[in-house]
């Protein structure tokens, strides 16, 4: 007896909340309300962190001091993303990198918007362009735009 | 040729059913900073980590890369073992390994569940196998619930023998501040609670948590230095024989407990498990489960155990306690369940466990229950291994 | 360290979809070959590791999925999630504590059954990295673009690396994609995400390994061409991207150097015989080179410029086309010690890199290779 080989479709369903914590929710707080960004600092290293620790992966201390960070910072890489997925939630071709908000030790991924993305260039300075209406999420921030493109 | 390893330190999480105000990162966090702050050391001090929860429960991929920040892993060998509600004794194994290997000194064994953040059911029934067994598998409460049934039928127990387990486990709890459900219950509570799948009612079924643990293995030599009273693994055994739901054997005692219980009595030289343990960190998932399966210790007869439970000898001051710490019916954040039994047990021997230490204890016997019938064993003592 | 050798392998061929298999009939395959190559039954195998991953299995507890078929029936056994490099490690931990003198570790994936997008997504961090729709890709080009553009890496030298490993994949049974292509061809290639084209990546893929680790004692009386482990080191980097220099390998400059000194390996370039290392995009052999010390920091591109890393020169890289020619995840790593095996056993036929007898295998786990495993193997 042959068959042809059968494929049996499915899907995993299952929804998720996501506790963002105390330090991640003021982070959102900050973004949503007053559209500032914050991070904290390690007092014992003095590294700043985005997104924000509650303790140092390397000290292991708690961290108990926030600052405020940026908003401009500057654009260490980026990409190109020409591909669609139904991870992506805007449409290929579009920029994301990742921005060093001055004052901050560690990167932020995020999309590179509000310029033609085949003038981005890494080293641009960069700043965040944040929604009207925001939720309390990363997306809050729209993208980060450069500063000026030069020709 | 191999290392003698010891527990030197644990940390736990006061395990709640939500822990809001962190985020998983942080809440691994919390537990790994306790158990280097119990053994006196510092993240420089662990020379890797391990680490073990299950993934759909959180929805993240490679959670030992995610949890850097907070399992202390950082610039360190870190590696990341799965195997279900074992996972837990898996970790704990995966530690002792580690350590035992002569490769690392010191090593932090990490087992954390954030159970608020998923549907619980919805992400344990992706474990059955998707065309044979998942359209029709009912999740955990199911799946315990037959074996209920079963249990009930081929030994005649009652829903009222079963109830004394829940009661005897969550009166415990209450001397335990790490618990999670720490209220005192009666037989009749238990049999009036809610029906979930019959004969499993709400106060037989461990409940959803969130929680972290975390233990630190250490050789011989850095043990004696870190800790007064290290707690020695003798022995570990695993047996996770099947596949298919269906396929477990249904007759006799629970057969990988049983199988991985006589393996570590067979190397350690115990022949009289109730009268030579001191005290049993079980993991019984439900109040009938835990009855039914002591028979599998080989501390009584097949069948036998609610005599053994009904006579008091598994009660804080009976023969054989099993679940001073008040057990997985009443904490049970999943990937750390099984590595809390073990940390429990070191604590027992250690002469560390509070309020619910057991007077004298001296070795402890600690299991791990999950996947399809799965089970893990660990033999911890006070007294140096051979 | 005592002595350890592997005894025996198998691995399946890789393709793009083998849709005849469930995954435990792959692991049974590899599991019966590599036991056939030790020339011992089950029963000779005192405990089992298996590697799999929930998000790829599309099941949580992917485990369960192969208890049986991996022979673990009555056995000891673990499962870790993770790169099969680490897998094998705990393999290897677990006969050094003298328990056991045998691990038997296997590794599956099939590709083919889920989407790459939203399981590499989901590697990112869920409050912090996911939305946007990061993935292997464009994080991979995050990378490729900060290690090119500081170190002056040019993409046609990323090319090579497609190039030699395609072409090396020819001599590869189990290879998938084995082709004959010029730099153009990869230059000209569909553009993923700047700067990632698609003959820069690695395919998806289905397919199994397996691996049999013995002590001493079982290796000298089962086998007479035993491969000894000289050394084995793994180590983490940070999590989040923005937290690290995604053009600093420096938990792969970390573990290489612990299992150089575990070796006694002191110029890796002239004293390693051949290397599989885990180039799951183009710009990741050039990257992993440098972290390995087959080159200075930043010279990565000369180096593949130079002739030396093909199947003639100084140090072969990837001779069985790596995992740019096949990529079943998590079983690639356990793959790379497959085919160093191979090597040091001079059965490698058509990709044998002549008079091989120190190898060296590498894989990597979590994105943008977060943590590195390094093996050094011994004929």
């Amino acid at each position: 007896m042959v068959s042809d080989e059968i494929v049996y479709h499915g899907k995993i369903k299952v929804p998720y909340e996501w506790s963002v914590g105390e330090y991640g929710s003021r982070f959102f707080y900050e973004l949503k309300e007053n559209r500032k960004i914050w991070a904290t600092r390690c007092s014992r290293c003095k590294k700043v962190f985005i997104p924000p620790r509650k303790s140092c992966p390397n000290c292991f201390v708690h961290i108990g001091e926030w600052l405020e960070v940026g908003p401009g910072g500057n654009l260490i890489t980026f990409t190109i993303v020409r591909y669609s997925a139904q991870t992506h939630i805007t449409s290929a071709p579009f920029a994301m990198g990742i921005v060093q908000l001055d004052g901050s030790d560690t990167g932020l991924v995020h999309l590179i918007g509000g310029v033609d993305i085949e003038e981005i260039r890494s080293g641009m300075r960069v700043k965040p362009v944040f929604k009207e209406e925001r939720k309390g999420n990363l997306l809050d921030i729209l993208y980060f735009t450069p500063l000026e493109v030069t020709p | 040729m191999g290392q003698r390893v010891a527990i030197v330190g644990t940390g736990q999480t006061h395990h709640r059913s939500s822990r809001k105000d962190v985020n998983g990162v942080e809440l691994i966090q919390e537990a790994t900073s306790r158990a280097l702050e119990d053994a006196g050391l510092r993240r420089e001090d662990i020379d890797a980590v391990v680490i073990g929860n299950m993934d759909h429960f959180e929805g993240i991929n490679y959670v030992d890369m995610w949890s850097i920040d907070g399992n202390g892993g950082l610039h360190k060998p870190v590696m990341k073992v799965t195997t279900g509600g074992t996972t837990g004794t898996t970790v704990a194994i995966a530690g002792y390994y580690h350590v035992a290997s002569g490769l690392f000194d010191t090593v932090l064994a990490i087992g954390w569940e954030k159970n608020s953040e998923s549907d619980t059911t919805a992400a344990i029934i992706t474990c059955a196998d998707p065309y044979w067994e998942r359209p029709t598998f009912g999740g955990a409460v199911a799946g315990l619930a037959t074996a209920a049934c079963e249990y009930m039928h081929r030994y005649g127990i009652t829903e009222r023998d079963a109830a004394l387990v829940a009661v005897r486990d969550r009166k415990n709890a209450i001397k335990n501040p790490y618990a999670h459900l720490r209220k005192q219950i009666t037989v009749e509570e238990v049999l009036g609670s809610p029906i979930l799948a019959y004969p499993i009612k709400l106060l037989d079924i461990c409940p959803r948590t969130d929680g972290a643990c975390a233990v630190i293995f250490a050789s011989e030599d850095k043990a004696k230095k870190i800790a007064d009273k290290p707690a020695w693994v003798h022995q570990v055994s695993s047996r996770h024989n099947y596949t298919f739901l269906t396929d477990i054997e249904r007759s006799g005692r629970m057969p990988t407990l049983y199988e991985a219980c006589m393996e570590v009595y067979k190397n350690a030289g115990i022949r009289d498990p109730l009268h030579e343990l001191d005290v049993i960190e079980m993991y019984t998932p439900s109040s009938f489960a835990g009855l039914v399966w002591i028979d599998a210790l080989g501390v009584c007869d097949e069948g036998e155990a609610v005599k053994l439970v009904s006579d008091g000898a598994t009660e804080m001051g009976g023969e054989l306690p099993i679940n001073p710490s008040g057990g997985v019916i009443s904490t049970n954040c999943i990937g750390a369940t099984g590595l809390i039994r073990v940390a429990e047990a070191a604590m027992q021997v250690s002469g560390r466990a509070g309020e619910h230490q057991i007077e004298g204890a001296k070795l402890a016997l600690a299991t791990g229950f999950g996947g399809c019938s799965w089970s893990d064993v660990l033999l911890i003592g006070s007294a140096k291994p051979n | 360290m005592e002595r350890v050798a592997i005894i025996g392998i198998g691995q399946t061929k890789y393709e793009r979809e083998k849709r005849g298999e469930t995954f435990a009939d792959l692991v049974f395959e590899v599991v019966t070959k590599a036991l056939n190559d030790a020339k011992i039954g089950i029963e000779d195998i005192d405990n089992v590791v298996t590697v799999s991953n929930d998000f790829w299995d599309g099941r949580t507890i992917s485990s369960m999925a192969v208890t049986e078929a991996c022979g673990s029936y009555g056995k000891n056994v673990s499962t870790v999630e993770g790169d099969g490099t680490f897998g094998a490690f705990y393999g290897l931990m677990r006969i050094l504590s003298g328990s056991f003198r045998s691990t038997l570790v296997v590794s599956h994936c099939k590709g083919s059954e889920g989407s790459n997008h939203l399981i590499t997504n989901a590697i990112f961090n869920p409050i912090y990295e996911r939305a946007i729709g990061l993935d292997s890709i464009s994080s991979s080009a995050l990378q490729a673009r900060r290690y090119m553009e500081k170190y002056g890496i040019t993409e046609e030298q990323c090319a090579l690396a497609s190039v030699k490993n395609h072409k090396n994949a020819k001599d590869n049974p189990f290879s998938q994609i084995a082709m004959d292509i010029c730099v153009e061809d990869v230059m000209n290639s569909k553009a993923l995400s700047d700067p990632i084209k698609l003959l820069d990546s690695s395919p998806i893929s289905d397919g199994a390994c397996a691996i049999i680790l013995a002590d001493e004692r079982m290796a000298k009386r089962v086998t007479t061409r035993p491969v000894w482990v000289k050394g084995v080191s793994h180590s983490a980097d940070a999590y989040n991207l923005g937290d690290r220099d995604l053009a600093e390998p420096d938990a792969l400059i970390r573990a290489a150097q612990k299992v150089y000194d575990m070796a006694g390996i002191q110029e890796p370039l002239r004293e390693i015989d051949v290397a599989e290392i885990y180039d799951a995009f183009s710009y990741q052999e050039l990257l992993w080179s440098e972290g390995l010390g087959f080159c200075e920091r930043g010279k990565g591109g000369r180096l593949i410029e130079s002739g030396k890393t093909t199947k003639e020169g100084m140090l072969p890289i990837n001779p069985s086309g790596g995992v740019l020619s096949a990529h079943p995840v998590l079983v690639a790593g356990l793959a790379r010690i497959a085919e160093i095996t191979i090597q040091l056993r001079g059965e490698g036929n058509g990709r044998q890199v002549d008079g091989a007898k120190i190898g060296l295998a590498h894989g990597i786990n979590g994105a943008c290779g977060q943590a590195h495993c390094v093996w050094i193997l011994e004929s």
